[in-house]
């Protein structure tokens, strides 16, 4: 590059580094064993952290001390451990409330993930609530986790399911929205930033829309809650959804954020142990939110690992967090609109979030991302989960790259040298 | 080599058979044709096939379709490979004889890509024997 100065890291990338062991690893070779081996010699290149991000020593630790030191089950145990345990769990609720914006614990619903938080709403709210005489929004760039289940949903109650247009430059067109949205709106369900086209969506404005028409909105927030600071009450979502495994925490959690006097109107949507007050042969009375929505055995570990996750990014700055994406995204984008047979999805650099999808010209999505691979850069090749939003940009695959807090410029140098070796070898 | 694949997988004569496919379009006395597809990367292949009067013996092949190029290569050596074999013989390839003929090691991940052309044929002779009756399109597993 022939920049000189680059404009400083708002992140100590390198000490941030420095807490992602995985980052050392050399890819390459056998890929039927896990962990790295004698045929792994390249560099790993990370860039699939929309798909899910790696999680830092520091959340590795918590899992680790909670398992050798105070594992237990919650909720029903006097003893210390199962006290500890329940602490620890109930503490991680608070902290999420805090990290959102939510009022308390009672609003956070601990999950197995989005797609879970989804779900939980569309047959606790959708089943109940929905009839034919209802619609509900969706856009067309809803990520599959929204936009099947309330297809789904439709199906069952007769309610119309109806996408607000994306328009040429990857952005809602908001005209269309006004159009759709009407009295008759039960739900409007808004992906916040898409993680196909990196567009960060006017939430707040969608939901006043939704509110003049008496409808609920929900936010899908598994691309904006890792790398931005997010306030449910100032979008003032009735829901929202995110993953903890794109946030630097482990898999199998997911949040539900509910507006508490909607979670309480609503009916738990899994029955069972812990979400439970009594039980006779006859009949049941539900546990206090929100344990009333998380039946059985809930997510401990990672639910006290997400607490832990969400440390480590506050302790970085939700704000440094998302300017060194911004300026990773505006590199890439730069750096790979210099080939003019490079085609990017979604609004200029300067207006999106820290992803980049595309393709090369003459190059299908899998072999560019092999060829990638071989250049030991990770990059997820697919349709991502929205297949109707590749149908309508006609194509049937996509390379995405898509960065995090330990990503550098250097990185996406590699992931351009590799993309021009693909132009390269298919020319 | 292990087989993690890599560059390997894309040598000359497989970005060859991608640039310049071998037998590419459609016949018109063709004795069975089939469609498949892997709904996961978009990859659809359709290969016609035409035997000899004795029913058994390839006469020849042809095939048209869309995707990456480790599915299409695929699909244009195999359409040379099939000529002069017998159904039977079309029968009994397996996943080794496509990545023998190709000539070079495909990924865990991308396999399902290099087997379609393969079990396309398959699937077409086999119900122009009669042996399945139900298939509309052939969808490889994810």
């Amino acid at each position: 590059m022939e920049a000189p100065e680059q404009e400083p890291y708002p992140l100590d990338v390198e000490a941030v580094r420095a807490d992602f062991p995985i980052l050392q690893r050399k890819v390459g070779g056998d890929v039927t064993a896990p962990g790295e081996g004698e045929g792994d010699t390249k560099p790993l290149v990370y860039l699939d952290n929309a798909a899910t991000s790696h999680t830092p020593d520091q959340v590795v630790d918590t899992i680790a001390d909670y398992y050798r030191s105070y594992n237990s089950n919650v909720h029903r145990g006097i003893h210390q451990l199962s006290q500890e345990a329940s602490t620890a769990y109930e503490h991680a609720h608070d902290r999420v409330a805090e990290f959102i914006g939510a009022e308390g614990r009672e609003e956070v619903v601990f999950t197995k993930n989005t797609t879970e938080a989804e779900n939980l709403v569309a047959y606790a709210w959708g089943l109940n609530e929905l009839g034919p005489e209802d619609n509900v929004v969706l856009t067309e760039m809803e990520h599959h986790a929204s936009l099947v289940t309330w297809q789904q949903i439709g199906k069952k109650t007769g309610a119309d399911v109806r996408f607000i247009r994306v328009d040429d430059d990857g952005r809602l067109d908001m005209d269309h929205a006004r159009d759709l949205v009407d009295d008759d709106t039960a739900m409007a369900n808004v992906v916040h930033v898409s993680n196909t086209l990196g567009t960060v969506n006017p939430v707040a404005e969608l939901a006043d829309l939704v509110h003049d028409h008496d409808g609920l909105v929900f936010v899908d927030g598994a691309q904006s809650v890792p790398h931005m600071p997010v306030d449910v009450q100032a979008i003032d979502a009735d829901f929202f959804a995110f993953s903890g495994h794109k946030m630097c925490g482990p898999t199998g959690i997911g949040v539900l954020y509910g507006k508490q006097h909607l979670l309480e109107e609503m009916q738990p949507y899994l029955y069972g142990g812990e979400m439970i007050r009594t039980v006779t042969y006859e009949d049941s009375e539900w546990e206090d939110l929100p344990w009333k929505f998380e039946a059985g055995t809930p997510v401990i570990a990672q639910g006290i690992a997400l607490h832990a996750a969400i440390d480590y990014l506050e302790d970085l700055g939700m704000e440094n967090v998302h300017a060194h994406e911004q300026l990773l995204a505006e590199y890439a984008y730069d750096r790979l609109t210099e080939y003019d047979d490079v085609n990017i999805y979604g609004p200029p650099g300067d207006d999106r979030a820290g992803l980049v999808a595309f393709n090369v010209d003459g190059v299908h999505a899998h072999d560019l991302s092999s060829i990638l691979n071989d250049h030991g850069v990770a990059v997820r090749a697919g349709d991502h989960c929205t297949q109707p939003l590749h149908d309508k940009l006609d194509i049937a695959a996509s390379a995405r790259a898509s960065f995090y807090v330990y990503n550098t410029r250097e990185e996406i140098d590699e992931l351009v040298e590799a993309v021009d070796d693909a132009r390269q070898l298919f020319a | 080599m292990g087989i993690g694949g890599g560059s390997d997988m894309y040598r000359q004569q497989i970005l060859d058979h991608y640039k310049n496919p071998r037998n590419y379009g459609e016949l018109d006395d063709v004795t069975f044709s089939h469609t498949g597809e892997n709904p996961s990367c978009g990859d659809t292949i359709t290969v016609d096939v035409r035997l000899e009067d004795d029913g058994e013996t390839i006469d020849y092949v042809a095939f048209s379709g869309d995707g990456c190029a480790i599915s299409q290569a695929s699909a244009s050596m195999l359409s040379e490979r099939l000529q002069g074999m017998t159904l039977e013989e079309l029968e009994a390839m397996d996943t080794d004889d496509i990545t023998e003929m190709l000539g070079v090691d495909i990924s865990p991940m991308r396999i399902k890509c290099a087997v379609l052309a393969r079990q396309v044929a398959q699937d077409g002779a086999k119900l122009h024997e009669g042996e399945i009756d139900d298939l509309d399109v052939t969808k490889t597993e994810d």
